[in-house]
C-alpha cells in the first residue's frame, strides 16, 4: 500500500468511527412474507434505527443482481434481499431462484473487489417482526464497521 | 406516454404518524419533486374526507398518478385503488408510500429521522408512479365449492353456513369421528350443557345436507393452484381423493396442552390430571366423591420464552423452530400467551364438582384470574357455592408430593394471608391452554400461510382482516387461529364462510394484472422462462416464448433470469424497481 492509500484508508476509516457516517441501507422485501415481517415490527412497535429503506416486490425471485449492483453504485451502504424461508415461498420456489442468484452476485462483488458483508440475503417470515428489526440493526452494525461505500459513483 | 401528473395525499393519521412525522413538512417536500401537481396532508386519509379529497383532486388537478403515504398497502391499498378507480383512474396508477408500520412506528422516538425517512419513502413512491402504467386484469372462473379442512364445531358450523347458501362443501376431517376438542368436552360454559346437545344436531345437519361431503380418516396430501382454482390431493382410508375448490377454509382446531413429565408430578401422580382429563373422568363417571379437588391455573400458559431471535439463528427456519418447539414442549415449560378460556373451564367444572357433592372442597390456585364479560356472574356462581379461589405467585410454584391415604398433598404460598397453606387433595387438576399442533405447521407449508409469533394460523390483519388468511380465498375459522372458546369459534366460522361465500358467489374474479409480458423482438426462444416458471405460464412456440396470462401469477422470476431481458413484469418492470432504486440516494 503506498501512502496516499493508506492515507485515503485511514482517511475512511476515521470518518467510518466518525459520527459523520449514517449508513443507507437497501431492502428488498417480497410482498408475502418478510414485507409482512416489517410491517409487523411495526405493528409490534419494535424499535430499530431509521436506516433502511424498503422496497417491494411481489416474491425474491424477482430480485435481480442488477438491482443490487445499481444499488451500491448508487451510494447504498449496504443492500439485503429478504423473502419467505425456504419451503414458504408463496410462488413455490422464487427464493430458491434468489438465492442462487445471490450467490452469483457474492462472487461477481468479490470479484470486484466489494466486502461481501455490504450485501445480505436473510429469510423473514410475516411472523418474524422481531427478527426483522434484529436483522436491520445487525446489518447497520456490520456496515458501520465497513465504512461508508467506496464504490459509489460520483 | 402523456406527461405524468403526480398527487401526493400525506396521511397523519391521526397521532399514529402525524405524532412523530413532521407531515407538513413531508408535504411541502412532495411539492418539490418532478411531476408532482398536487400534495396535501390528510388527518385520515383513508376517511371519507381523505377519500373525497383523492377523488376531487383527480379531477381537478387532473392527476393521472396518485401516491398515498399512509400505512401499509397490505391492507389499504385495495381501498384506494378503488378510490381511483372511481374518479376514473386505472388503479394501477395508484401507488403508496409505507410511512406507518415502517416508519412511524418503529422510529417513533426519532423525530428527525423519521421525518427524513418518510420525505426519502415518498420520493421513492413518487419516482415510481412516475413509471406506472394502466393495466387491464384478466377475469377467471371461481370454482362454486369449498373444502373446510377440520370437523369440529367450526369447521362444522361453517360448512353448514356454506352450504345452506348452495355451495358444495368437502369436509376433511382427521379423525374417524368428527367433532373435534368439544366432543371431549363433558358440559360447555356458562349454560353447563352437555356438549353434544349442541353438537350432534350440528352433525346431523352436516351429514344429512348433500351439498355437503365429509371424508372421515382424511390426509391432506397436496394443495395446488390458486384462489378459484384450488387443486387438492387427499386420502381417505386409502382411497385417493382429488377435488377441485374455489375456496379453502382451515378449521383445523387447537391442542390441549400436556405438560411435561414432571411438571407439577403431571405423569407421575396418577391424582395429578389435566381440565381435559377431568371432563372425561366426569362423563365417564370415573370420578368418585372427593373430599377435596385442588385446580392450578395458567399451568403450561403465560409462561416461557416469547419468541425471540438469536442472529445466530437467523439461517434457520421459522417453521422448523416452530416444529421443534411444539415437539420439544413435553421439555420445555409452555407457551406465552394467554389461552383465555382456562378461568371460566376450571370455574365451570369446579361447579360441576360442587353441584355432584356439594361436600367436596373444590379450591382454584390462580395468579390471575380473568372472567371477561359475562363469565364474571360464573365466578360470583362459583363463589356462592363455595369454591375458593386462592392466588399464589407465579415465582412460588405449589409444591406437590404424594401423601399417605393416597392423597396429593399441595403446600402453596396463599398471597392474601401471607403464609404457606397445605392441602391434602384428591385430586389435583391442572389447567392448560390451547396451543397449536405438528399438523398446523403441515398445513401452513401446504397451503403456503404464515403461522404467527404464537405458532397459529396469523390472520391478514388482527383488527381489519380477522378471518382471511394473508393468501386470497384462504380463510380462517375457530382456534386455528389462536384459543377461543365455543361462541367465539362459531362467530369465526360463520364470518369465514360469510368471507367465502362472496368470493364464490360472484362466479367470476379479477385477478391481479402483474402478470409477464414477453417481447418477441428481444425472445431468442431459449426456453429458460418455461423451464423456470413454477405454473407451465411460459409456452415456447414458433421459437419465441409465449405468456398464458391466466396461469401466470406474477412472481416475476423468469423475468429476472431473462438473458436476453425480454420479459417485463406488468407493475414490477426493470424501469419501475430502478427509479425506486436510484431516488433512494438521490438527495
Amino acid at each position: 500500500m503506498n501512502e496516499a492509500e493508506s492515507a485515503t484508508s485511514t482517511e475512511n476509516a476515521e470518518k467510518a468511527l466518525g459520527a459523520g457516517f449514517d449508513p443507507r441501507i437497501l431492502v428488498f422485501t417480497c410482498n408475502w412474507c418478510s414485507y409482512a415481517g416489517a410491517d409487523l415490527a411495526g405493528t409490534s412497535r419494535l424499535q430499530y434505527p431509521p436506516n433502511a429503506r424498503i422496497i417491494r416486490t411481489m416474491c425474491s425471485g424477482r430480485i435481480e443482481p442488477t438491482f443490487v449492483l445499481e444499488a451500491l453504485r448508487d451510494g447504498a451502504d449496504g443492500v439485503i434481499v429478504t423473502g419467505c424461508h425456504p419451503g414458504d415461498c408463496h410462488y413455490v420456489k422464487g427464493n430458491f431462484r434468489a438465492e442462487k442468484r445471490f450467490n452469483f452476485l457474492k462472487t461477481a462483488l468479490k470479484q470486484l473487489g466489494v466486502e461481501e458483508d455490504r450485501v445480505r440475503l436473510a429469510w423473514i417470515s410475516a411472523g418474524e417482526g422481531e427478527k426483522f428489526s434484529l436483522l436491520i440493526k445487525d446489518m447497520i452494525d456490520k456496515v458501520r464497521e465497513l465504512g461508508p461505500n467506496p464504490f459509489k459513483s460520483t | 406516454m402523456e406527461e405524468p401528473k403526480i398527487g401526493v395525499f400525506v396521511c397523519h393519521c391521526g397521532i399514529n404518524i402525524g405524532g412523530v412525522v413532521n407531515v407538513p413538512e413531508v408535504v411541502e417536500y412532495a411539492k418539490t419533486l418532478p411531476n408532482v401537481a398536487w400534495a396535501e396532508g390528510n388527518l385520515y386519509t383513508c376517511s371519507e374526507a381523505g377519500l373525497s379529497s383523492i377523488r376531487d383532486s383527480i379531477k381537478k388537478n387532473g392527476l393521472n398518478r396518485v401516491v398515498v403515504a399512509s400505512c401499509t398497502p397490505r391492507t389499504h391499498e385495495p381501498l384506494f385503488r378503488a378510490t381511483c378507480e372511481d374518479a376514473g383512474l386505472n388503479k394501477y396508477l395508484f401507488e403508496m408510500a409505507n410511512i406507518r408500520e415502517q416508519c412511524s412506528w418503529v422510529h417513533s422516538h426519532e423525530h428527525e429521522e423519521a421525518t427524513a425517512k418518510a420525505k426519502d419513502v415518498v420520493r421513492m413512491a413518487v419516482a415510481r408512479a412516475k413509471w406506472l402504467e394502466p393495466q387491464d386484469e384478466p377475469e377467471v372462473d371461481v370454482s362454486d365449492s369449498a373444502m373446510v379442512i377440520g370437523g369440529g364445531i367450526s369447521g362444522l358450523t361453517t360448512a353448514v353456513s356454506l352450504a345452506n347458501q348452495g355451495f358444495k362443501v368437502h369436509l376433511i376431517e382427521k379423525d374417524a369421528q368428527l367433532g373435534g376438542l368439544t366432543r371431549r368436552l363433558g358440559k360447555i360454559y356458562p349454560t353447563l350443557q352437555d356438549s353434544s346437545e349442541i353438537l350432534d344436531p350440528l352433525i346431523r345437519t352436516a351429514t344429512s345436507n348433500e351439498n355437503i361431503q365429509i371424508y372421515t380418516s382424511a390426509a391432506l396430501k397436496d394443495v395446488s393452484g390458486y384462489v378459484g382454482n384450488f387443486k387438492v390431493a387427499l386420502t381417505k382410508g386409502k382411497e385417493d381423493v382429488k377435488l377441485d375448490v374455489g375456496t379453502i377454509v382451515l378449521a383445523s382446531g387447537a391442542l390441549n396442552y400436556e405438560p411435561p413429565k414432571g411438571s407439577f408430578q403431571y405423569g407421575v401422580l396418577d391424582k395429578v390430571v389435566t381440565q381435559l382429563q377431568l371432563e372425561e373422568m366426569l362423563a365417564q363417571g370415573k370420578l368418585t366423591e372427593p373430599e377435596r379437588v385442588l385446580m392450578i391455573q395458567c399451568v403450561g400458559a403465560r409462561t416461557g420464552e416469547v419468541w425471540t431471535y438469536e442472529l445466530s439463528d437467523m439461517s434457520k427456519s421459522f417453521a422448523a423452530r416452530l416444529l421443534s418447539k411444539i415437539l420439544g414442549a413435553k421439555k420445555e415449560e409452555g407457551w406465552p400467551y394467554c389461552s383465555k378460556i382456562c378461568c371460566m373451564n376450571a370455574i365451570k367444572n369446579a361447579i360441576r364438582i360442587k353441584e355432584l357433592w356439594p361436600k367436596a372442597h373444590v379450591d382454584v390456585l390462580f395468579s390471575d384470574l380473568r372472567t371477561y364479560k359475562e363469565y364474571e356472574d360464573f365466578y360470583r356462581r362459583a363463589r356462592a357455592l363455595e369454591v375458593k379461589f386462592i392466588r399464589y405467585i407465579r415465582e412460588i410454584p405449589p409444591d406437590i408430593a404424594e401423601a399417605p391415604g393416597k392423597k396429593v398433598r399441595v403446600t402453596a404460598y396463599d398471597t392474601l394471608a401471607g403464609v404457606e397453606t397445605e392441602f391434602l387433595c384428591d385430586l389435583v387438576v391442572l389447567s392448560t391452554p390451547l396451543c397449536p399442533s405438528k399438523e398446523d405447521v403441515m398445513l401452513a407449508r401446504m397451503l403456503k400461510v404464515p403461522l404467527g409469533p404464537d405458532g397459529f394460523f396469523m390472520e391478514a390483519h388482527p383488527k381489519l382482516r380477522p378471518v382471511d388468511c394473508q393468501s386470497d380465498g384462504i380463510f380462517l375459522a375457530g382456534t386455528a387461529c389462536g384459543p377461543k372458546d365455543i361462541p367465539e369459534s362459531i362467530i369465526s366460522a360463520q364470518a369465514a364462510a360469510a368471507r367465502a361465500s362472496i368470493l364464490m358467489g360472484n362466479k367470476r374474479l379479477k385477478t391481479e394484472a402483474l402478470t409477464a409480458d414477453v417481447n418477441p423482438d428481444l425472445c431468442i426462444g431459449c426456453g429458460l422462462c418455461e423451464e423456470l416458471c413454477p405454473y407451465g405460464a411460459h409456452k415456447i412456440e414458433s421459437g419465441k416464448s409465449k405468456t398464458i396470462a391466466a396461469l401466470c401469477r406474477g412472481c416475476g422470476v423468469c423475468a429476472a433470469d431473462c438473458p436476453r431481458r425480454a420479459i417485463t413484469m406488468r407493475h414490477y418492470s426493470d424501469r419501475q424497481i430502478l427509479a425506486q432504486v436510484e431516488a433512494m440516494m438521490a438527495k
